[in-house]
């Protein structure tokens, strides 16, 4: 890992984009982009490998299917038999379509708190944690790329000028 | 410019053809005396021209004989309360005459029906598409007005078959049979509303309305292809009169789910009818215009159309098998629940006589989809799009089935010639009328303002 690094900052997402593109084909290694927002198509112009998140998302939600079959079975069915509606109370199966919202619910509860709360783990993010953005502008109007130093620091510079950063500047890697 | 090859004529010649040998030979196998129709139930199941009584005693119903509830899931129920529990024996011969003459008639229709929904649908989809100017399908709507040219044949058919059934042709709307309604007050509650003239006028309005707006929309379409660069006024046009269209055809959409579908079981009603046609039609038509679309690009056309737009179809595929699943899972678990039998027999009888293709149709139309159409991967795969497609499509057309069988032909279902011949014929010569109309105009919409939007289209 390179000593230095070099904080870039724009001023519009399509700007930063661009210059996305242009750091990446000009070999150099972006360490980290920081945005108020989402940025459209920001993961693929820096490479990044794509999300399993959706993979936890499925197996979380087959997690909450199984759960609310056993909890609403146990339940309903063999801890205290309620006669609703005249349906017949013994039998899970004939008893189903009564249960499917149940399950349906559960399901959605156990894929989306657990994929929420794997994206702040995965993020290392937790309560009380420190920002680690360079700039507090990030979380209002303006974009930055982190880019690690390697070579001649000027045609870096001269890069990310032409690119339409509106400041460049030089820092000390703290991680290195 | 895509051209209509000789061999894919001649390809839908020959499903055409086939299709009028199946529908030819099961009119003719239609039986026409009340002795014939009981020789074809005993030959072909043995003995199994059973009790319709006993049958409903066994589902919970043992009242459902002296109801008058009874003629609303057999169609042509022509005998009375009084002459139905006297005279049993000749009454059921009878009723299964009208049953067996039926199912020619049912299974054109349902094969006339399918192919006209997939064209409507897609006129839905393109409309919500233009009113939204949405801009990654530009580049599909040449395939889209393909597939919705095939409206107007589809809707000369179906009006057609409409008027003879008004005429008495066959027996499939048992509202329509003046001495059924003598005995029955439900439906004489129901005559201001469902009666042959209106009925008609009513098809007429919608029909009309619907092939205006495609008729419109395309000339549009096409005029702004070779409008002056920055003119849009023609876009624009197209683009108010889709939010029109919208609001006409969500409501003439409803109401002809409960002419032409719910009012064959004219006792039973359910208020999302509409939407859950509404989510079949939809499914059905965006598994089309993927369909069309692969074909298309491994033809070597379309060449701009990327995967991402593909990507797009299967998402839209998917989440319309989701939301034709949530549908119909609502209007079952109410009826289940509340157990009313004069709606409760809806179900009762597709679960009794049609318990594969109901519960067949839920995995086709929902879990398959579901589950392989939920990575994001699978959905950029031509192949997988397909054979998820070929399903959806099958699957809905057994929706259909499931929708008009029931009334008209009780349980005397079985895929016949003429299920298989109507299947043929229709898909015959809906792909004729499709790929003759994608062959007559540029398959890029050139002119539209938002192609480069489409062109530069990634997910």
């Amino acid at each position: 890992m390179s000593s230095k690094i070099v904080n870039a900052v724009y001023d519009d997402d399509d700007t930063l984009l661009h210059a996305v593109k242009d750091v990446k084909k000009a070999e150099y290694r972006i360490e980290e982009v920081f945005t108020p927002f989402p940025v459209h198509g920001l993961d693929h112009a820096m490479g990044l490998a794509s999300t399993r998140l959706a993979i936890t998302a499925f197996m979380y939600g087959i997690l909450g299917f199984s759960i609310a079959i056993t909890m609403i079975n146990y339940i309903m069915i063999v801890d205290w038999p309620m006669n609703i509606g005249g349906k017949p109370s013994f039998s899970f199966m004939e008893n189903l379509p009564a249960f499917v919202p149940v399950i349906f619910e559960m399901t959605i509860f156990f894929a989306a708190h657990l994929m929420v709360i794997t994206f702040y783990l995965r993020s290392r993010l937790w309560p009380f944690k420190k920002a680690e953005n360079p700039l507090p502008e990030t979380t209002d109007d303006k974009f930055l790329m982190q880019i690690a130093l390697s070579g001649d620091e000027k045609v870096l510079i001269n890069l990310l000028k032409k690119t339409g950063a509106i400041e460049v500047s030089i820092h000390k890697n703290q991680d290195a | 410019m895509y051209t209509f090859t000789q061999r894919l004529k001649i390809i839908t010649y020959v499903l055409m053809g086939l299709g009028l040998i199946g529908l030819t030979i099961g009119f003719l196998n239609a039986p026409s005396t009340v002795a014939e129709a009981q020789a074809m139930v005993a030959d072909a199941h043995g003995g199994h021209g059973r009790d319709h009584g006993g049958d409903h005693a066994a589902a919970g119903h043992p009242d459902d004989h002296t109801d008058a509830g009874h003629a609303d899931d057999h169609a042509g129920n022509h005998a009375g309360e009084s002459t139905h529990a006297d005279d049993h024996g000749d009454a059921h011969g009878e009723h299964l005459l009208h049953q067996l003459q039926n199912k020619p008639w049912a299974a054109l229709y349902v094969a006339a029906f399918f192919f006209f929904m997939i064209a409507l649908g897609t006129l839905a989809f393109y409309a919500i598409q233009r009113a939204a100017q949405a801009g990654w399908p530009i580049l599909l709507y040449r395939v889209m007005e393909g597939i919705t040219a095939y409206l107007v044949p589809g809707s000369i058919i179906i009006y057609v078959f409409l008027v003879l059934t008004g005429l008495h042709a066959n027996h499939l709307f048992v509202w329509m049979d003046a001495e059924t309604v003598a005995h029955d007050e439900i439906i004489q509650g129901k005559v201001g509303y469902l009666n042959v003239p209106f009925f008609l006028l009513r098809a007429a309005i919608y029909l009309i309305g619907w092939n205006l707006y495609r008729y419109l929309s395309r000339r549009l379409s096409l005029a702004q292809d070779n409008a002056l660069v920055g003119d849009i006024r023609n876009h624009k046009l197209n683009f108010r009169i889709s939010a029109g269209f919208l609001v006409f055809f969500f409501v003439t959409e409803s109401m002809m789910s409960w002419d032409w579908i719910m009012s064959l079981d004219p006792h039973w009603f359910s208020t999302l009818f509409g939407w859950y046609v509404l989510a079949s039609m939809l499914v059905t038509a965006v598994t089309v215009i993927a369909l069309i679309a692969i074909y298309l690009k491994s033809k070597g056309y379309l060449p701009k159309v990327n995967n991402s737009h593909l990507h797009d179809l299967a998402k839209f595929m998917f989440g319309f098998s989701v939301f034709w699943t949530y549908l119909w899972f609502s209007q079952f678990m109410l009826i289940w629940y509340s157990n009313i039998p004069e709606e409760v027999t809806y179900f009762l009888t597709r679960i009794d006589d049609y318990n594969l293709p109901f519960f067949g149709m839920i995995a086709m139309n929902f879990l398959f989809p579901l589950l392989i159409l939920m990575s994001s991967d699978y959905k950029r795969s031509n192949w997988i799009i397909v054979m998820a497609g070929i399903v959806i499509v099958l699957g809905h057309y057994i929706d259909i089935y499931n929708m008009i069988m029931p009334a008209a032909v009780g349980d005397q279902w079985f895929i016949g010639w003429a299920e298989i011949g109507g299947f043929l014929f229709f898909a015959g010569l809906f792909m004729f009328v499709v790929f003759r109309a994608i062959s007559k105009a540029p398959l890029e919409a050139s002119g539209d303002p938002f192609v480069g939007e489409s062109e530069r289209f990634v997910y």
